[in-house]
């Protein structure tokens, strides 16, 4: 994953550690609530920074358990700093230190993602132990979270379709790209490419919440939404279109007056021998049709034949020009 | 100048289909072997980055990534592996800036990771420890250091330090994770290795 160029490097390491500081301040307070904690587990699913940032804090702040030893019969008087330890308090205590240190150090309250991974062209599913399942399209990382009050599925790259068994005390959470997808009942997908996230609903309904917005947008079924680093757009799209995008889920890819060169794009999400459109005039033809995620070159054929396009094959790439 | 190395595609192998990973044991080593190692690698990138306002992103950056390929598989020697990783991480951050800095390249290259240290006694680092803890606490901010004595030492809870200290919840919340962030960054960085030496 470390390929991946990691959120954090927008924001500060300073401003991490204050966030990181602020959930581990509150988690230790009365007023934790089951809200927090799917926030707190959603936000340190996000990024591996947001995690190192949280052990680090929380694993010196149990370090600082150790001074307990230092403890005085009486109250600390107010303000004074604890100058005044006797020697013998502080020779007692490294013994004491001595024993504890001996315990491990283990974060009892870290969840414990798991990751699931397809390469290149692959397709793959996953049963969930709550009845839920998650099929992953080509090229996909997942993270999921599985704690008893929260079900936290971080989509780091790729796009994934998946089919949530509701639990009203145990929401399913998807984070993308800082997008937050809560399911009310559902079956969705998400897709995640540089700079931009869609979420399509098929079937329920889901609670999206953009990165930089405050409140959340309910999607019903039909419902389909882009967002980007600025914009956040929500389209209707009808249940027929809506299982063309999903036709990976069978292998396929549907196309309808798709452009040349966004149909490229989307079978080189497939394939290692690339289609390359190698002049602007042939990008914008239009092509329709049903095929095979893996079979380039049928693809190209039927381009060649109803586009009468060139298609020159070089180098494991095919270029396609008018 | 050395052919960069990417690390992370070195020893992240490509994970076969529907393998499960867990993160606990990468956590836990993280804690256990690599925050150990931070006065360290922070010496080794002040050394080597001319921009000192970035040192900590850098290092935040290195633990994102030395993480990320621990949760694949846990690198048998932490500390080359975490050093190994800062300096890929410098090397490409100079391609990205398109400045090549052919002095620092050429620390980069001659540093001597392999070396591991043996580790002491352990109860030297208990007596090190409650040492490090108390410098550590003495040279937090007068109010901060007051406030995780209160939590820490007295054990009393956010609204009782308010009420002994005379100050809003919200102020002492403020002095916690202040004082967590200043503990952190002397327990494991340059401050608290500065100080051993001194």
């Amino acid at each position: 994953m470390s390929e991946h160029p990691s959120v954090s490097q927008l924001v500060s390491a300073k401003a991490i550690d204050a966030r990181a500081a602020d959930w581990l301040e509150r988690r230790d307070s009365e007023e934790w609530t089951e809200e927090d904690d799917v926030a707190f587990l959603a936000w340190l699913a996000e990024s591996h920074i947001h995690m190192v940032s949280y052990l680090r804090l929380k694993a010196a702040w149990s370090r600082a358990d150790r001074l307990v030893v230092l403890r005085q019969p009486s109250p600390v008087p107010g303000g004074e700093a604890p100058r005044l330890f006797s020697v013998v308090v502080r020779i007692a205590a490294v013994f004491v230190v001595a024993a504890l240190l001996t315990t491990d150090l283990r974060l009892a309250t870290a969840p414990q993602p798991k990751t699931y991974a397809t390469a290149l062209g692959e397709h793959s599913r996953i049963a969930l132990a709550d009845g839920s399942s998650i099929e992953l399209n080509t090229d996909t990382v997942i993270t999921v979270s599985n704690t008893a009050i929260v079900r936290v599925v971080t989509l780091e790259k790729g796009e994934a379709f998946f089919e949530v068994k509701h639990d009203a005390k145990r929401p399913f959470v998807v984070m993308a790209a800082g997008h937050r997808i809560t399911d009310v009942g559902t079956r969705f997908f998400v897709r995640r490419d540089p700079g931009r996230v869609e979420v399509g609903v098929t079937e329920g309904r889901v609670a999206f919440k953009a990165l930089a917005r405050t409140g959340a947008l309910q999607l019903a079924a039909g419902k389909v939404v882009v967002a980007t680093q600025n914009d956040v757009v929500v389209t209707t799209k009808s249940s027929t279109a809506l299982t063309n995008e999903l036709a990976w889920r069978t292998g396929m890819v549907v196309f309808n007056r798709t452009t040349l060169a966004e149909a490229a794009a989307e079978l080189n999400r497939y394939n290692h021998e690339r289609l390359v459109i190698a002049d602007p005039a042939a990008s914008r033809l239009l092509i329709g049709g049903k095929f095979r995620t893996n079979d380039v070159e049928t693809f190209a054929r039927v381009a060649r034949d109803l586009l009468g396009v060139r298609v020159k094959d070089e180098a494991g790439e095919k270029f396609i020009s008018r | 100048m050395a052919e960069p190395v990417e690390q992370s595609r070195e020893n992240a192998p490509q994970r076969p289909q529907g393998v499960v990973v867990s993160t606990s044991d990468a956590e836990a080593w993280f804690v256990r072997e690599v925050l150990p190692l931070e006065a360290t690698l922070i010496q080794f990138l002040r050394h080597n980055w001319r921009n000192k306002s970035e040192i900590a992103d850098l290092r935040q950056e290195v633990y994102a990534r030395v993480f990320a390929a621990a949760i694949n598989e846990i690198p048998e020697k932490p500390k080359p592996f975490v050093l190994t990783t800062a300096r890929n991480l410098l090397i490409n951050r100079m391609r990205d800036d398109q400045v090549v800095r052919i002095d620092a390249v050429a620390d980069l290259d001659s540093v001597d990771i392999a070396v591991d240290e043996p580790s002491a006694d352990r109860a030297i680092i208990a007596r090190e420890e409650l040492r490090q803890l108390q410098d550590a606490l003495d040279r937090l901010p007068k109010r901060a250091r007051q406030a995780v004595i209160l939590k820490k030492i007295e054990g009393l809870s956010r609204r009782e330090i308010a009420t002994r200290m005379g100050i809003a919840e919200k102020t002492v919340k403020r002095h916690l994770t202040e004082g967590m962030c200043a503990l952190a960054d002397t327990l494991y960085g340059a401050d608290g290795n500065r100080r051993k030496k001194a």
